[in-house]
């Protein structure tokens, strides 16, 4: 076998995204199987990687995790450069950048739910408001709201008790960065 | 470990806060409740005032000839309307009260009311 002209070293830290990423995109992969009754109503599974990442190793291990699982998530699924893979993009962005200020909150007070529940908010407020400035530029698009709002709710809820029991029931193996 | 053991003090004001969001979306982006009746109208006069429950179509006489309205649980639209134009069979299923398709050309309407009255314009 010839050795390639380029090396690439692979750091440990590279092997726990390229996991976690994979563990999300297999979550992603679940969710789009599940049925839905209206487009856009998720479980959004992989965000409980998100969680548990951004807890156990950082915010830019969960920046990492989360766009690499839209990319390969997009691909999978075959809606790469779609409108959809836009609008997962920004409802990513924006909960992102929503958990990258909710993590600042009294841990003591504000848990893996807390943290769920803004990002599901997040999500969907990112989603609608790509939805209502480039793909349906009428105001008919916010009368899902309530419904969305109301399926953020319920599963950024249950997606934050499923991240708090997975941290409380797998210890730390390195540390946080 | 019991699953109420996994919340936080502050996760419960998150989700009581999540509620409230939630239930302030719907007034402000349900106005009007849901489609209750279809207000058919011919020469400004009620041609006939329907019950959005069942299934049904209702043919309106009008000068051009007849215009015909589909009535369906929660919605209603113009199927075909002897106009030139065809802007109110362009319009597709009314489902929000306060909508509203006219068929100028043959002076017949279709609107949608909801429990409580919506507004299109207010003066003082």
């Amino acid at each position: 076998m010839t050795r390639s002209v380029t090396e690439l070293t692979v750091t440990p830290e590279d092997r726990r995204v390229a996991w976690l990423a994979t563990a999300a995109v297999g979550l992603s992969l679940v969710d789009a199987a599940i049925p839905s009754p209206l487009p856009g109503v998720k479980p959004g599974l992989a965000n409980i990687i998100t969680l548990v990442v951004l807890l156990r190793y950082g915010w830019g291990t969960a920046v990492w995790v989360s766009v690499l699982r839209v990319l390969a998530g997009s691909l999978l699924l075959g809606y790469f450069l779609a409108p959809g893979f836009f609008l997962s993009l920004s409802g990513t962005t924006l909960s992102l950048l929503t958990l990258g200020a909710a993590r600042h909150l009294p841990a003591r007070w504000f848990g893996p739910v807390s943290l769920s529940i803004l990002a599901a908010f997040a999500h969907i407020g990112g989603q609608l408001l790509l939805a209502r400035f480039w793909l349906i530029p009428h105001d008919g698009v916010f009368l899902l709201t309530p419904v969305f709002a109301g399926a953020a709710l319920v599963f950024g809820t249950i997606n934050g008790l499923i991240a708090a029991k997975l941290l409380a029931d797998t210890p730390a193996t390195d540390s946080p960065r | 470990m019991h699953w109420l053991a996994l919340f936080r003090p502050g996760d419960w004001l998150t989700v009581i806060a999540g509620a409230a969001l939630v239930g302030l979306t719907i007034p402000l982006f349900w106005q009007g409740g849901l489609a209750d009746r279809a207000i058919i109208r011919q020469e400004g006069q009620v041609f006939a005032d329907i019950d959005l429950k069942a299934k049904k179509q209702i043919e309106v006489p009008g000068p051009l000839g007849i215009t015909l309205i589909a009535v369906e649980p929660g919605r209603a639209r113009v199927v075909s309307d002897p106009g030139p134009r065809q802007y109110c069979v362009k319009q597709g299923w009314l489902m929000r009260p306060g909508e509203i398709a006219i068929c100028a050309p043959n002076r017949v309407s279709l609107q949608i009311t909801g429990r409580t009255k919506v507004y299109d314009s207010i003066s003082y």
